[in-house]
């Protein structure tokens, strides 16, 4: 009982501990881009591999869930005779939710790991120290582009998940479950309105923040060895996900709320 | 004659006032109090794991005493921010252990690094300075590598290369010659003799290699117990009948040193 307690007090105190610096490293980031010139190349760099090398992750990701879902939801609507309304609930769901949380899953694991990796590899092996020696402040080389090259890239991938959801759905609707493709485009433009693309890419926004903050965070905590790697590169996907998920719940309300 | 002996009574470019640190559970540094004078070479020497490499990272604040202060000139460096500190780390230079290049540069990106980061926009310059320092470390031709194909020993040398570039007025040299052959070790000493006459760089080495403590230091200090047990010339050093410093430079272990 008592070890229990002890447990679950350790990984409060951890939760805590691991808040506290992701703000501080979110104010040193901030910091960091008003008193520092950008660094192009690296922007570019850090762009070209969380932003043009997931598109064809995301592609699939956003085609194929809009596609089952659209299916899902035919077979239901199909014996209420409501077919054409498959459109704008797949337009609004895509855009609202599956696009950008989908959209954060398939970046945590492939981004947000990647940066935990590289980063507490460059700790381990002294080169976050090397950097130092050299005069460089780490979190202006290092996390800068990543965030901004993230906040840059992650409303677009976002973008991207829930256009090709909505095609896959449109298509796997009209052209093989056979629903009359003028009515379910029109239900889709009637009922699918800028808030909800807003939604979708507002989320994408803040999702990418917390997928790069907990990352870079992990990175940059990581102990050493080559298990400390291991550590922080599955903790960053798995907490990244897990705020993700909480965030989106409180984000629905609110986004809804105010936009 | 290099000029630590000329100006042996200046005041000391690197102060370490009673420097404590405690990593863990284990207080790896007891008090360390070491006067380190401009132009001078300084090698430090002491049982591996006692803490070396520790205090050679105290001396440009890539880790902060729990007490004591460590003194660059007129600054405190334990009073300062990291972002205080960048100007100050411009002056010194540090080769790491290992080597610590950067993965996602290749070796001539590694070695302009410092370069670039002083803001020299040359490319032409910059390349010309690069494959001189490769050159003079016995790396002609290899900037094109990248740090993943090179072995130990070279990457050893591309960091020597990177740290001295930019000619700081404090080289920091960790294990300088440990893992490269006989050969090459006598290279890096005379590099790190040259280094210091020439453009009258202070270095601290911290090595295991008594050869190479011979042949460059003008003073030797030996970290025992988590403080420095004594600073005196190499020949002093070296010849001293002192049973723990004799131990220490003739390699001798103990009865006890050899139980698993």
């Amino acid at each position: 009982m008592t070890r229990y307690a002890q447990r679950t007090g350790a990984r409060f105190l951890g939760m805590l501990q691991m808040g506290g610096q992701i703000v501080f490293l979110l104010c040193d980031v901030i910091r960091c881009l008003f008193r520092y010139p950008i660094r192009f190349k690296l922007l570019v760099r850090q762009i070209d591999f969380i932003g043009a090398k997931s598109v064809p992750v995301v592609i699939i990701t956003g085609g194929f869930i809009g596609a089952v879902f659209a299916a899902q939801c035919e077979f239901q609507f199909r014996n209420l005779g409501m077919s054409s309304a498959v459109g704008p609930v797949v337009a609004i769901a895509m855009c609202r939710e599956l696009g950008p949380v989908l959209c954060a899953l398939m970046i945590a694991g492939r981004v947000g790991s990647a940066m935990a990796a590289e980063l507490a590899t460059m700790k381990i092996t002294e080169q976050i120290d090397a950097l130092r020696s050299l005069a460089v402040y780490p979190t202006e080389y290092l996390i800068v582009p990543r965030f901004l090259a993230m906040l840059i890239s992650m409303p677009i991938l976002v973008g991207l998940a829930i256009l090709c959801g909505v095609g896959a759905g449109y298509y796997v609707a009209v052209h093989v479950l056979e629903v009359p493709g003028v009515y379910y485009w029109n239900n889709t433009e009637k009922f699918t309105h800028d808030k909800d693309i807003w939604i979708g890419i507002v989320k994408g926004f803040f999702f990418g923040l917390i997928i790069l903050l907990v990352g870079c965070n992990k990175g940059l905590q990581a102990s050493e060895g080559a298990e400390g790697v291991g550590l922080a590169t599955t903790e960053s996907v798995v907490d990244a996900f897990i705020i993700v998920l909480i965030a989106n719940f409180f984000f629905t309300f609110l986004l809804n709320a105010i936009l | 004659m290099s000029n630590a002996s000329l100006e042996s009574n200046a005041a000391p470019l690197v102060r370490l006032d009673g420097v404590e640190k405690k990593l863990g559970r284990q207080q790896v540094l007891r008090g360390v109090n070491l006067d380190i004078r401009r132009g001078e070479r300084m090698v430090i020497i002491g049982r591996s794991g006692g803490g070396k490499s520790v205090l050679l990272k105290h001396i440009i604040a890539l880790m902060q005493p729990d007490a004591g202060h460590v003194w660059f000139r007129d600054h405190d460096l334990a009073q300062l921010n990291e972002e205080q500190l960048v100007p100050i780390r411009k002056e010194t230079g540090m080769l790491f252990q290992n080597g610590a290049l950067f993965d996602s540069l290749s070796v001539g990106e590694n070695v302009a690094f410092p370069l670039r980061e002083k803001g020299d926009t040359n490319e032409k310059e910059i390349q010309a300075e690069v494959e001189r320092a490769l050159k003079i470390v016995d790396l002609p031709n290899q900037s094109h590598k990248w740090p993943s194909e090179l072995s130990g020993g070279m990457r050893k040398r591309v960091a020597l290369a990177r740290a001295a570039i930019a000619k700081p007025a404090l080289m920091l040299y960790d294990e300088p010659t440990s893992g490269l052959d006989p050969v090459v070790s006598d290279s890096i000493n005379k590099l790190m003799v040259r280094l210091g006459d020439e453009l009258q760089m202070t270095s601290v080495i911290v090595t295991h290699d008594m050869v190479s403590a011979r042949e460059v230091g003008d003073r030797i200090a030996m970290l025992y117990e988590g403080r420095i047990y004594c600073v005196d010339q190499p020949k002093v050093v070296l010849e001293s009948q002192d049973p723990i410093i004799k131990r220490f430079v003739n390699g001798i272990s103990d009865a006890s040193d050899a139980i698993f």
